[in-house]
């Protein structure tokens, strides 16, 4: 009888290559390698800012050598080297006033293996995209019609220099540069990232986009990304994420910024699909970020995220919820493979009276991988009437690999009302042989149980990020059923 | 149709199946009784091609074809169908998904396009009513939270829609009232045609006054010891078992 053994499966977890892992030979510029004062004023002389950013890129500088990393997360990890690292890396010959057409054809090509063809994606999908190769933006597109309602929607870098008004008001005021480690080198070294501006009362027509994507090897990368809605605005934000293999670990350090004014909503979906290293767990990406947004009065910021790439994962994209009646979400699915590790999960800070906050959180651990949940749910004092719903699911495959559990709960307030859910289960046998009774392979099988697992967060996701995100999950997963 | 010979399968080294032998031609019903423990479910199983047992010996012909080698789906795609005794749950999964993906897997074996949405939905319309499952019963999650009667209705449904060669029925008949075992049995004679066969395993006589049997087997310490007509299920229900172990050990 043909059977499908453990060691069957090992073979094949082995054998699976990482989708996206090829190099693209793009002439690049980087810098030497280590961190000092001059690279923080170079990084900040060669995107031609204005001295306030120097500044507070020095101001960052001075705090983060007084930091250490943290060390309370469920991960573990040979520590990055800071001083071996490249801090900037762009493809050289970029021109600003270039069209696509005149784009690096490898570059192009590098887009086209990703399955991102800009062009498609412009006229299929009606989303405009403004994509970081290492740390420049290359192209950005949609920006006429975005212009037209007054929309601003540019790389951090332009807009430093176009609106230094609105950059210098809001940059680091919901994630200080002191906040923490990662935050802090990042506002030091940061490279490129995203800006976006909703004026008031405008509802942004189209999905906007970004791909983020480390090329050079050996270099990190420290996306800046600060989006701000106006009264009354709506905005939809997608974040995806891919990287080449490499052997060495990458070091990844983003900041994530978002302001909800009154009355304003915020949708953040980010796919990260970054190289997880190979089955001995070797390489792959670290991913360090710190996302954070404000909710003022009646504003929304929901956080849905779709992880199934890098090797370490220190992420948890938070809400405060700071004026009345505002409703932060975070919905989740983060899957581990191999010796992946993640740690994440959200912060929902509840001040206003009134507030709410849902947190859905969906782990699927296989192979060897640990897979942790940590949120926090903090009621203020004067947070009279607020609630909160967190939901964690972990699935399992296997018996080697780990969920954990870190639900936070901190409250001052009595008439808040806090509820926690948890459940954890495993793909069993039995599941995949029904399957295969009906005439599901068994891939197709664990595709379908791990699509049905997290199809709240899935139903959450834009159209066209639905539809990767279940093809990332299958591809994540493939033959690791034990 | 099916020819299994001289049978023998265990699991975890514990012999189960001590040399079956069945012969079951197109067109036929067969029920296949015994009291607990006696291998029933596992003969089930392992014709279906469940990893958990070996066989240890003997053969399993399809069409004349040995299917011993092939794997649970492909022996799916050659059209064997198991009700299962127990159905499991596949939460977030709804019941015209899973039927849809099993549907389109078989077709893809045989080299075949997706069955079109229009065509689908005509026949899931067209195989509900003939099970009288309600329209909201397929967008819930596969068996989760559904009671004994209708995880057993929605095996018979996947079995009407995926139109087996061979379909065998593991205790469908284990808690169902009267009104479903009635529905359920009335879509099995329904789907019964001179093509296709039935194997049904039941500890009772009562879901073979629906479902009529052409030929009872009567399954004893992992061998058949008894096979006649649909009398000998009267004479089970009546005398039980203890006069066939009397016989068998004699």
């Amino acid at each position: 009888m043909s059977k499908y053994t453990e060691d069957d499966l090992r073979e094949e977890l082995k054998t699976k290559e990482y989708e996206y892992g090829f190099f693209t030979d793009i002439e690049s510029e980087t810098f030497p390698i280590g961190l000092n004062e001059d690279i923080v004023r170079a990084i900040s002389k060669k995107k031609e800012e204005p001295e306030w950013m120097t500044e507070w890129r020095l101001e960052a500088f001075k705090l983060w050598k007084e930091m250490a990393e943290p060390e309370w997360a469920n991960v573990h990890y040979k520590k990055p080297d800071f001083q071996a690292i490249a801090y900037y890396s762009a493809p050289v010959a970029v021109d600003p006033n270039k069209t696509l057409d005149d784009v690096d054809p490898d570059l192009l090509a590098m887009y086209k293996k990703l399955g991102i063809s800009v062009d498609e994606q412009k006229k299929m999908n009606n989303v405009a995209m403004d994509i970081v190769v290492d740390s420049v933006s290359v192209a950005t597109t949609f920006k006429k019609t975005l212009s037209e309602k007054g929309i601003i929607f540019m790389s951090i870098s332009e807009a430093i220099k176009e609106h230094p008004e609105l950059v210098r008001k809001y940059i680091g005021t919901i994630v200080p540069t002191k906040d923490n480690f990662y935050a802090a080198l990042n506002s030091a070294v940061f490279s490129d990232g995203s800006f976006c501006y909703i004026p008031k009362g405008v509802k942004c027509p189209m999905e906007l986009s970004t791909y983020f994507r480390i090329n050079q090897g050996g270099t990190g990368q420290f996306e800046r990304t600060l989006l701000i809605a106006d009264e009354g605005s709506y905005v939809s934000y997608l974040e995806g994420c891919t990287a080449p293999s490499r052997d060495e670990n990458q070091l990844h350090a983003a900041v994530v910024e978002l302001i909800a004014m009154d009355d304003a909503e915020i949708k953040y979906s980010t796919v990260q699909n970054w190289y997880p290293g190979n089955a001995e767990g070797k390489g792959g990406v670290y991913n360090f970020v710190t996302k954070r947004g404000l909710c003022e009065k009646n504003a929304k910021i929901s956080w849905t995220q779709v992880e199934t790439g890098s090797a370490v994962t220190w992420k948890y994209p938070s809400c405060i919820l700071k004026g009345d009646n505002s409703v932060g979400e975070f919905y989740s699915i983060a899957v581990t493979n191999n010796y992946q590790q993640a740690d994440t999960g959200t912060k929902m800070i509840h001040l206003g009276k009134n507030t709410k906050s849902t947190i859905i959180s969906k782990g699927i651990s296989a192979g060897h991988s640990q897979n942790s949940y940590r949120g926090l749910v903090q009621i203020g004092s004067r947070a009279d009437n607020a609630r909160n719903f967190s939901q964690c699911d972990s699935l399992l495959m296997g018996n080697e690999c780990g969920a954990h559990t870190f639900p936070y709960i901190e409250a001052k307030n009595k008439s808040a009302m806090i509820e926690h859910e948890a459940t954890t289960s495993k793909i069993g046998e039995d599941q995949i042989f029904y399957c295969n009774q009906r005439g599901i392979d068994t891939e197709k099988a664990i595709a379908l149980i791990v699509n049905g697992f997290s199809k709240e967060v899935l139903n959450k996701l834009p159209m066209e990020f639905a539809v990767e995100a279940q093809k990332l999950l299958e591809i994540s997963l493939e033959g690791s059923v034990g | 149709m099916l020819k299994i010979n001289n049978l023998h399968a265990s699991i975890d080294d514990k012999a189960i199946l001590k040399g079956i032998n069945l012969e079951v031609k197109p067109g036929e019903v067969h029920a296949i009784m015994g009291p607990n423990g006696s291998g029933k479910s596992t003969l089930a199983s392992v014709i279906a091609g469940k990893e958990d047992y070996e066989v240890t010996e003997g053969s399993i012909l399809l069409d004349d074809e040995d299917i011993e080698e092939l794997a649970a789906e492909e022996r799916a795609h050659k059209g064997v169908f198991l009700s299962f005794q127990y159905p499991v749950e596949i939460p977030g999964v709804s019941v015209t998904n899973f039927i849809k993906t099993a549907i389109n897997s078989t077709r893809k074996a045989k080299g075949l396009e997706d069955m079109p949405a229009k065509e689908m939905l005509k026949l899931i319309r067209e195989k509900s009513e003939l099970l009288e499952i309600d329209r909201k019963f397929l967008s819930r999650s596969l068996n989760e939270g559904f009671s004994g009667g209708e995880k057993k209705r929605n095996e018979i449904f996947q079995m009407a829609m995926l139109e087996p060669k061979l379909a065998i029925l593991d205790e469908t008949d284990s808690g169902l009232d009267i009104d479903a075992l009635r529905i359920v049995s009335n879509g099995v004679n329904k789907l019964k045609s001179k093509d296709n066969a039935v194997i049904v395993i039941t500890h009772y006589q009562r879901l073979l006054d629906y479902i009529v049997p052409d030929f009872v087997h009567v399954l004893l310490n992992g061998k058949i010891v008894k096979s006649g007509g649909k009398e000998l299920a009267h004479e089970l229900e009546a005398k039980g078992y203890d006069w066939i172990k009397e016989e068998v050990n004699a």
